[in-house]
């Protein structure tokens, strides 16, 4: 695998939910390594998009591959490449019956056949990873928002994904727990993770992201370095909306 | 212009409601019954011939809970399936059961229901020994109406009946669960059975304890309906009593108070378990 290995592809990618057409053309290609920032206003389709890489939610039309493999219909290869993929929901979405060891081992032992043993050992060493070891006995409920967020961080890497995909990972937190949050995802971007995150976070964006795209209406409208999406901003929509998040 | 005095009074009248009342009532029943089964002698010879049918009564409401606590998993889970053919089945099946009164339903699957089963297996037995299969074709096609006793029909049908209710609580139980659940699995990898077995379900499952507790209750009160097949619950065994000594009066005290026993007894525990589940979260 050499570094210019595209590790996701989109061809024109369509979602329509009855009248709402959420995407309307999607192409993008994200290499092996990469960081890409996703912004853009509020139902421009950030999710969604987000949502289809990995099939959580069925193109209307359009094409996907992960790794050079298609995703087609058939469940078990959509399961096979799902589980390859990581995905960091902004609301967390942890298991509340199991603890944080057990959220990180339930899929690892389901869809890897990874014994009890192997699966916690490789949850530890996650949970150390993110920096909450401590908290493996302890359930979602008695976790603050980050830590949370953190074991939703570990759950998807204990699967050895090839892809991180972030929807807004920070946006439901306390400002004191952004941070915490951010430099483990920092860490991962340094690691060579490709990583697809949508997020306001500019901070992020400028020290973490190789490229930035901005969505409106269902359409890649701007994508390009950070440094130039931020600075000089080509695209009227992209220009409005910057003032606009600059502004709060 | 003195305010202390309405309080106390109040404070009065409030220790008065807060007392249950209803539950005194329910002990005195209860203190009168064991009252009248130490000292009577017609209430004596009442219990101890009603007593024979606890045992039918318990397991037969126990073994049909069992059975539709499967079915009505299985048609719970139809409920919310994608798959038309299986929704649409499970959903026929709850609307049947829900629009036909239970005295009826009963007679109806154990007479007319499993007959109709009985000819099924019959002719499937036939047409395995034309193409050949003649061991299990003739055991099959030997089967009788006699192979299924009152007592298995009435299980039966108890299931089927009680399944259709129990489809509904599983199906409000999953659905409480946030949809995140579901995606959450998925994108690890988790097929959709298995994210319903090993995130959904156990989540769902404990929100509806107190529901399924509450309908074991009730199917203990309806198993009494059985003793229309000649099923020797205590109902029927009770029947039989009162038939033949002309003791209605203490058949049913007796019978009422070994129903009000078993029910007041399960209501407690499924209220101590909500109470505790509750905590926990
Ligand atoms: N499951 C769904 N059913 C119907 N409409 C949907 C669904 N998911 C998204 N949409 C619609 O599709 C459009 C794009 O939504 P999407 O969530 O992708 O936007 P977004 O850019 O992520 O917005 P936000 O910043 O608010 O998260 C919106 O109009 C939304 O209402
Ligand atoms: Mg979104």
């Amino acid at each position: 695998m050499t570094e210019s290995h595209d590790m996701i592809v989109i061809k024109d990618l369509y979602k329509h939910f009855d009248s709402i057409k959420a995407l309307n053309g999607v192409n993008l290609t994200v290499k092996k390594g990469k960081v890409i920032v996703v912004i853009g206003p509020s139902g421009s389709g950030k999710s969604t998009m987000l949502r289809c890489i990995n099939h959580l939610e069925v193109p209307t039309s359009g094409e996907v591959w992960i790794d050079g493999k298609h995703l087609g219909k058939k469940e078990k290869e959509l399961n096979a490449i799902r589980a390859e993929v990581g995905m960091v929901f902004q609301l967390f979405n942890l298991f509340p019956h199991l603890t944080a060891l057990e959220n990180v081992t339930v899929a690892q032992k389901v869809v890897r056949g990874r014994s009890k043993e192997e699966a916690e050992e490789i949850a530890m060493k996650q949970l150390i990873r993110v920096g909450i070891p401590e908290k493996a006995d302890a359930y979602p409920t008695n976790l603050s928002g980050g830590q949370q967020q953190r074991v939703a961080i570990a759950r998807s890497l204990a699967m050895n994904p090839k892809i991180m995909l972030f929807d807004e990972p920070t946006s439901a937190l306390d400002p004191e727990m952004i941070k915490e949050v951010l430099d483990v995802m920092l860490d991962l971007a340094k690691e060579g993770m490709t990583m697809v995150v949508v997020t306001h976070e500019m901070g992020f964006a400028r020290s973490a992201a190789d490229e930035v795209l901005f969505m409106d209406e269902g359409l890649i409208v701007e994508h390009t370095t950070p440094h130039d999406l931020y600075n000089n901003p080509k695209e009227e929509r992209t220009k409005l909306f910057l003032s606009q998040i600059l502004q709060h | 212009m003195d305010n202390s005095l309405p309080v106390s009074d109040e404070k009065a009248s409030m220790q008065l409601k807060d007392i249950s009342w209803w539950f005194l009532g329910l002990v005195l029943i209860f203190v009168w019954a064991i009252y009248i089964f130490l000292t009577k002698e017609n209430y004596q010879e009442a219990f101890n011939f009603i007593k024979i049918g606890i045992q039918i009564t318990i397991k037969t409401s126990l073994i049909a809970y069992v059975f539709a606590l499967m079915l009505g998993l299985l048609a719970g889970l139809g409920r919310i399936s994608k798959n038309l053919f299986f929704n649409n089945l499970s959903r026929l099946y709850v609307e049947l059961i829900r629009g036909i009164p239970m005295l009826v339903l009963i007679f109806f699957i154990a007479l007319v229901g499993v007959p109709m089963l009985v000819d099924g297996i019959n002719a499937l037995g036939v047409w395995l020994t034309t193409i050949g299969l003649a061991s299990i074709g003739e055991t099959l096609s030997g089967f009788g109406n006699k192979a299924f006793t009152m007592n298995g029909r009435a299980i039966f049908a108890l299931s089927i009946t009680y399944g259709a209710f129990l489809a509904e609580i599983f199906r409000a139980g999953i659905q409480s669960i946030g949809r995140g659940q579901m995606e959450a699995g998925r994108s690890l990898g988790m097929s959709y059975g298995q994210t319903m077995r090993h995130i959904i379900l156990p989540q769902a499952v404990r929100n509806v304890l107190p529901a399924l507790g509450n309908d074991f209750v009730a199917m203990v009160k309806d198993s009494s309906l059985v003793s229309v097949l000649a099923v020797r619950d205590i109902t029927q065994v009770s029947r039989l009593y009162a038939g033949s000594t002309f003791r209605f009066r203490e058949a049913y005290v007796t019978v009422s108070i070994m129903y009000l026993t078993i029910t007041v007894v399960l209501s407690l525990l499924v209220q101590v378990m909500e109470r505790r589940l509750r905590k926990h979260d």
